[in-house]
């Protein structure tokens, strides 16, 4: 009985935050989705569909997003696997802290200032200048969607690698010895083994990834110049320039369901490859 | 930036920290960052984090507090004025950047703005006092403010139902700037060949200003309607228009300083200022007034409800009133003030600026914003379907 106090007093602290940092502004947005615009802007009450009639006037922000967050995400795991895959399986104990220290470091200054840098490099006198010395001419880079790709993967690369690093490190080396002992030629230990035992790490990074990704707007108002447009974009100019909280808060319901939806789809995938494998049992 | 008289002097302590704290905030270029983002607000100017270098104060101790919250435009103020005003009375000045008249009217609109003074535009000012956002102004406070030196067209605005809410700061025009090294030879002078152009030779290097006013205002003028248009039929051709244009654009920024300097974009829509700063450093970069009509504009100092130094609030307006330091401010940032006092001041020259002062049929064109403008809920949509597409 008094074990049973004790945990509801300890949950309480979580509990309260829950219901006033999440469940209450979330019955907000949910209540305001179904009011009007104010006349000079703001909210004012209402019951009418409306707002959620007038989603087809995102559907460009939605379609960007729902295309450049996945995009985004399977680039910065190419990417990241290899990394992850050195760091933890190949380098030297003495290089592996100074390597890892390397793909911290970034996270010390903000993304925005980082954010920033890419402006100059992908701007005109950055990268299309060094291309106009071998002869290219007339890149442009900044302001594209192929820029906001670059911008988003260089930033979320570290949330994925080290889910990765932290799964192919537990790995354990004698298995791998097995594997060869037996006859497996390296590539196919690596898809017999490593990989499969990688697939925690895999899928905590993709989760990480696409969900901050799917929230992501400043990325693509710094590097997108205004024109590639996601969600996040949307939204902002929905509360802070149109001031139309309804409407807004009807996007905002829109993409909290369809990442509801995604991420469950997700994680009944990830379950169902964690059943066919009993060695794989995560989330 | 206009090069004066500090870009020869060593930086000082002060000023290497408050670069620093608007490095460290991530505005390396405010205004870029504000405008894109819509946040509007970087935090910048805190001279008060540095307590050695707090001055001595001539007014007694806590008669105005230590801060004053600014909020107001990118490059719009002489900051020697500043520690000129922390000198005289303790107050350190913090200064709050914004993108557009939509974000400050969402800010405030959204409670706990914490500013004590802030830059509201002409036609934005029914609206706060509608939404009772800002209070009549005690005049007795402003004894730099003398109603009969300003001209009227300029400071009427300020005044709803003959109460004085808003007391004038600057003016200006919005035109456009164009690099005329691309233009070979020709000489743009109308709003339908600044889109004509974007379209063609200019694919992929013209910018437009990120609010509904100027950017659907000047895509109105193509078809030679008004500025101000709220009609649906003339609202959907503009929209068919900026839908045409936009895969040419550069970029949807009032940020365009950046880009324009360093050759990336060749033409963008332009305020009176940066059409000055710009032409003062690179003379190839020529302002101009679309024949058509466009914008004039008057900038206003208003105070908002319940400003929590409202006393230094209006210790600021009122010593950036004063006809000197007014003087300062112009000089610094080049927009023309309507104060007969403080031109007097002011080099001839500038005062025959024809980027200040445009030719009077150009001037004859333009239209101040309207208050049904701002507040119109097609034209925000409008920008925002165009935005999103």
């Amino acid at each position: 009985m008094q074990g049973k106090w004790i945990n509801r007093l300890l949950l309480m602290p979580a509990t309260a935050w829950f219901l006033v940092m999440l469940v209450l502004p979330l019955v907000v947005v949910a209540i305001f989705s179904f009011g009007e615009r104010g006349a000079a802007g703001g909210y004012v009450p209402a019951f009418t569909l409306d707002q959620y009639l007038n989603l087809p006037a995102r559907f460009t922000a939605f379609k960007n997003t729902l295309l450049l967050a996945p995009a985004g995400t399977l680039a910065a795991l190419l990417i990241a696997y290899p990394l992850a895959y050195f760091l933890a399986v190949r380098a030297s104990p003495k290089w592996k802290t100074i390597l890892l220290v390397m793909v911290i470091v970034p996270f010390w200054t903000s993304i925005l200032i980082r954010t920033y840098a890419w402006i100059f490099i992908l701007g005109g006198r950055g990268i299309p200048t060094l291309l106009e010395f071998i002869g290219i001419e007339g890149v442009r880079l900044i302001n594209t969607p192929f820029a906001v790709l670059v911008g988003i993967v260089y930033g979320y690369l570290p949330l994925m690698v080290f889910p990765i690093y932290v799964s192919l490190e537990k790995l354990d080396k004698r298995l791998l010895e097995a594997s060869a002992d037996l006859g497996s030629p390296p590539l196919r230990t690596f898809r017999q083994v490593t990989l499969p035992l990688s697939i925690p790490g895999i899928a905590t990074g993709c989760m990480l990834v696409f969900i901050l990704l799917m929230g992501e707007f400043l990325i693509p108002a710094l590097l997108g110049g205004g024109k590639v447009f996601f969600i996040g974009n949307a939204l902002v100019d929905l509360f802070l320039q149109s001031r139309n909280w309804a409407y807004g808060s009807a996007v905002a319901a829109t993409l909290v369901i369809i990442m509801l939806v995604t991420v469950t789809l997700y994680m009944k995938l990830v379950a169902r490859v964690g059943e066919q494998r009993e060695d794989v049992s995560i989330l | 930036m206009p090069k004066d008289y500090k870009d020869n002097m060593p930086i000082s302590r002060r000023k290497f920290i408050e670069e620093l704290r608007r490095y460290e905030k991530g505005s390396v270029s405010r205004r870029h960052f504000l405008g894109v983002t819509g946040l509007g607000f970087a935090t910048a100017v805190m001279a008060g984090a540095v307590p050695g270098l707090r001055p001595r104060k001539a007014y007694s101790a806590g008669e105005l507090g230590d801060r004053v919250v600014l909020a107001t435009w990118p490059n719009y103020h002489d900051e020697a004025n500043f520690s000129a005003f922390t000198k005289a009375t303790g107050v350190n000045v913090q200064v709050n950047v914004f993108g557009s008249n939509e974000e400050m009217l969402a800010k405030l609109q959204a409670g706990g703005s914490g500013w004590d003074v802030f830059v509201p535009t002409n036609y934005t000012i029914t609206t706060y006092v509608g939404e009772k956002l800002i209070e009549p102004l005690d005049l007795k406070m402003i004894p730099n403010y003398a109603a009969d030196a300003f001209e009227p067209r300029f400071a009427d605005a300020g005044t709803v139902g003959g109460t004085v809410y808003a007391v004038p700061k600057n003016w200006g025009t919005t035109g456009y700037v164009v690099n005329t090294k691309h233009t070979k030879g020709k000489k743009l002078t109308t709003w339908k060949e600044f889109w004509d152009i974007t379209k063609t030779d200019f694919s992929g290097r013209t910018m437009v200003h990120d609010y509904q006013l100027t950017t659907i205002g000047n895509a109105l003028k193509y078809f030679g309607y008004s500025f101000n248009s709220v009609d649906p039929k003339e609202l959907a051709d503009a929209e068919k228009l900026l839908l045409e244009v936009k895969p040419h654009l550069f970029a949807i920024n009032s940020d365009y300083q950046p880009p324009l300097r360093n050759g990336d974009a060749w033409m963008s829509m332009c305020w009176t200022g940066d059409g000055k700063q710009l032409n003062t450093d690179m003379p190839e970069m020529e302002y101009v007034i679309g024949k058509e009509g466009g914008e004039i504009w008057s900038d206003f100092y208003a105070v908002p409800k319940r400003a929590e130094h409202r006393a230094a609030g209006y210790a600021l307006i009122n010593f950036l009133l004063d006809p000197a330091v007014n003087a300062r401010e112009t000089l610094a940032h080049g927009y023309p003030v309507a104060d007969s006092r403080t031109n007097k001041l002011l080099p001839k020259e500038l005062l025959e600026d024809p980027i200040l002062y445009p030719a009077q049929e150009l001037l004859d064109t333009l239209e101040f914003g309207a208050a049904a403008t701002l507040t119109d809920p097609n034209r925000a949509e409008l920008l925002a379907r165009f935005k999103s597409a």
